[in-house]
């Protein structure tokens, strides 16, 4: 086909396979774009012939540019970690998140002053809240699992990277999922479906995704040169695999024709409700917590330089964890249509699952013994203690506002919002800055962070905004919760709706500035990284090459 | 061979440890969500209970795309002060046509459950088009695109066609005619409207955005919302029917 550069250079099965599916999916995307019913999916159509077009044209500008043989597994007996498409996720992580959290404050400031919204429907809160959500959980929240499951399947098997094209299909396919989804709420595509707005065809494109990440996971653990599979990679591994049961069962759709974007979900009603949750609440459980929990038992035995506090512990944690999470999920839907046994259910396991969460916490935060100093010398250690102490508070408030006495209050209210930040913010938001602080200097192979004061700025900013935002939320929450069920004196109810809502309009504002705290400790980041990347006070010399030794 | 040594088989072996997961993690949703589709409270049906017309499914589809459900919930829970407020709490059998459920969970506005006919059309359409001329401190965006954007409902015999293949019960006939009852439905005073409430028992038939020489995505959306809540007559509804 193209073996003219040289005589034993060749195409490999993968690069020609790909650049062929590619070349199928340009050519069905441009027939799409022609009939689509709407110019947003004729957009969409069109975006996804340029991104084909273009990834034929990358296969082989790569092949071109390659040397003959495949770059070796080994390089002097020592694993040869592959860390590019680990860079691009790390990058696409900051920059996700920049922009998540800036729509998160637009959407805040929109609720305490609504003629931010400007009433044209592009950037109405009902149309940018699920931007901000997605945002945040899956491309900044994704980005950084992607990029660090990467890097701690390889260090942790010593092996390189199962895959040569399938690494980068992964990475930059599961970000053209992102811009898909976040282009088509814009534009007003959506299923309605809480953290499950994008249509069919962006879900059909991230099951391939998807299933590319499982293989691409589970092939590099076959390669491993240790016997045992290292605790982090059995949370991996649960997410993935758990995230694909998930999102397979609750975007079950027909849709309208293959030139519309709109479908219907298969389920309705009651049943719909209960998929959603189960799917909504273990996207908290895989995507936000197993999937960072994996972060934990790599990043802060390394950043701590002490060994997993228990072995044993960690064993009943992911287990009970994994059992339990799943059936969690009925609590969001408390005193509705759904059975009451449901409820039940959903409320008994959401208490018990406080034990494995607070498992989980113990062993990340003992982990620490006998390095409790660090935390006085060392912010990004510091910055991934306090996210996990952020996890035992909001595994504890969880299944407080899971029992139906005090859920009847809490929900439909700000309460829930403020609990879901200081989870979000708290506990994934910092695990991860953790993480990318770590990772940055290892695979862009810098000696150092350019500037440890700039995190210690980064940890106080965004550590006043978190208390600022829940504590508003707090107030605002109990406060318009006891005003909807407040009675006179006579038995009427003593405020009317319009009421409680002039009442959270200072709890909106503060919460806004706690978000633009939150968002500043972000900038303080971008800045900090890319000094570190760029800076040549950060340069490695190779003689003083840090030594990388994976926990076990 | 302590207990804790057995535990190798799933570290030592990444199939193993795959599968462990899989049925771990089936079993709790398995549990949750089968009984739900053969259990009588979750699958009974209430006398007046009735697909959306095309003119209300193409109003939720509207309702769906501009993510009202951030904002409002459609689930009024059997407690005095909701009960009060927002009128009978909401039943299983209402929301059994809905691909998707929109009951919500944040009430950041008022529940919608039962909002139909709660308004007059002239009202929502004022709310709708900038909410703070009907209530001055509401933070609601406003909308008032909607009125003046022309319904697109060329292909809305597919989309009940679609929703027919997931259980809604679109009979050919609703199919056939899903265009011209749009137009219908939206103008006050057709001769199609006896016609129309055959298909769709006391649908509702008027120029719902005040603008008779155009069918709008305001007639839509205020047609949905007037249906919201309205099929069942809690009069003659027997809350003891369906007990076990």
């Amino acid at each position: 086909m193209a073996q003219t550069a040289s005589v034993n250079k060749h195409l490999t099965i993968g690069e020609g396979g790909s650049a062929i599916a590619f070349a199928a999916l340009a050519a069905l995307s441009i027939l799409i774009a022609a009939k689509a019913w709407t110019p947003a999916y004729a957009f969409h159509a069109y975006l996804f012939a340029a991104a084909s077009v273009a990834s034929v044209f990358a296969i082989f500008n790569r092949y071109y540019n390659r040397p003959a043989e495949a770059p070796p597994q080994e390089i002097d007996g020592k694993p040869n970690y592959n860390y590019g498409p680990i860079q691009f996720a790390t990058i696409a992580s900051v920059f996700w998140g920049i922009a998540g959290f800036t729509v998160g404050l637009y959407a805040a400031l929109e609720l305490a002053f609504p003629a931010l919204n400007f009433d044209f429907g592009l950037i109405n809160f009902g149309r940018l809240r699920p931007l901000h959500t997605s945002a945040v959980i899956f491309a900044f929240g994704g980005n950084v699992l992607l990029a660090t499951s990467f890097y701690v399947v390889q260090r942790t098997c010593h092996a390189r990277l199962a895959g040569d094209i399938a690494p980068w299909f992964v990475i930059l396919g599961y970000n053209f999922f992102i811009v898909i989804a976040g282009t088509g709420y814009l534009l007003g595509i959506t299923q309605g479906k809480e953290y499950a707005e994008p249509e069919w065809y962006a879900d059909l494109w991230l099951t391939v995704v998807w299933v590319a990440y499982l293989l691409v996971f589970l092939t590099t653990l076959w390669k491993r040169k240790e016997p045992h599979i290292y605790v982090a990679n059995w949370f991996y591994l649960a997410f993935i695999v758990t995230i694909a049961l998930l999102h397979l069962g609750n975007n079950a759709a027909v849709p309208v024709s293959i030139y519309s974007p709109k479908s219907y979900i298969a389920w309705s009603g009651v049943q719909d409700a209960m998929v959603q949750w189960w799917y909504g609440h273990n996207a908290v459980g895989f995507f936000l917590t197993a999937g960072f929990l994996a972060i934990m038992y790599y990043f802060i035995p390394k950043r701590a330089e002490r060994p997993v506090y228990s072995y044993r512990l960690s064993i009943v944690h992911f287990w009970a964890l994994i059992f339990i999470y799943i059936w969690a999920g009925p609590h969001h839907l408390h005193y509705t249509a759904l059975p009451d046994w449901a409820q039940t259910l959903g409320m008994t396991f959401s208490v018990i699952l406080w034990m494995p969460s607070w498992g989980g916490m113990i062993n990340g935060l003992m982990t620490l013994q006998g390095a409790w100093d660090k935390l006085r010398t060392d912010p990004v250690l510091r910055m991934m203690v306090v996210s996990v102490a952020f996890y035992g508070m909001s595994t504890f408030e969880g299944p407080l506002m899971s029992i139906k006495a005090v859920n009847s209050l809490s929900h439909y209210t700000d309460w829930t919002i403020g609990h879901v930040h200081s989870g979000a913010l708290g506990w994934v938001g910092y695990v991860s800055f953790g993480a990318i602080y770590c990772l940055v200097p290892w695979v862009f192979n810098r000696s150092r962070l350019y500037s440890l004061k700039l995190v210690n700025w980064h940890f106080w900013v965004s550590t006043i905004g978190i208390v600022l935002y829940i504590s508003a939320m707090w107030v605002s929450g109990i406060l318009q919760g006891l005003m909807w069920r407040a009675y006179t004196s006579l038995g009427f109810l003593e405020y009317s709706f319009i009421e409680t809502v002039e009442a959270m309009h200072p709890f909106y504002v503060i919460r806004a500035l706690g978000g633009g705290l939150f968002l500043a400790g972000a900038l303080i980041m971008a800045f900090n990284i890319w000094k570190t990347i760029t800076s040549p006070e950060t340069e490695t010399v190779a003689a003083v090459r840090p030594q990388l030794v994976p926990a076990e | 061979m302590s207990v804790w040594a057995k535990h190798q088989i799933f570290e030592k072996n990444s199939i193993v440890l795959l599968l462990g997961i899989l049925v771990v993690v089936a079993i709790g949703g398995l549990v949750e969500v089968a009984p739900l589709y053969y259990l009588k409270s979750t699958i009974e049906t209430v006398q007046g209970m009735r697909p959306y017309t095309p003119l209300e499914l193409a109003g939720r589809n509207i309702y769906v795309r501009e993510g009202c459900y951030n904002c409002h919930s459609q689930m009024i829970r059997p407690l005095r002060d909701e009960v009060e407020r927002y009128g009978h709490y909401s039943l299983a059998a209402e929301s059994m046509y809905d691909h998707p459920f929109q009951w919500g969970s944040k009430r950041t506005g008022p529940d919608l459950a039962r909002v139909g006919g709660k308004y007059s059309d002239e009202w929502q359409r004022a709310h709708l088009i900038n909410p703070r001329s009907v209530a001055p401190v509401s933070i609601m965006p406003g909308y008032p695109f909607l009125a003046t954007t022309p319904l697109d409902y060329e292909h809305i015999a597919d989309e009940l066609q679609a929703q027919a293949v997931v259980g809604v019960p679109y009979t050919a006939d609703m199919i056939a005619k899903a265009k011209s009852d749009i137009v219908t439905q939206a103008t006050t005073d057709d001769p199609g409207a006896a016609d129309l409430a055959k298909r769709y028992p006391k649908a509702l038939a008027r120029d719902f955005d005040g603008n008779p020489g155009e069918v709008t995505e305001m007639d839509a959306l205020v047609a949905y919302l007037q249906v919201l809540g309205t099929m069942v007559d809690f009069k003659t509804y027997d809350d003891k029917a369906n007990v076990r």
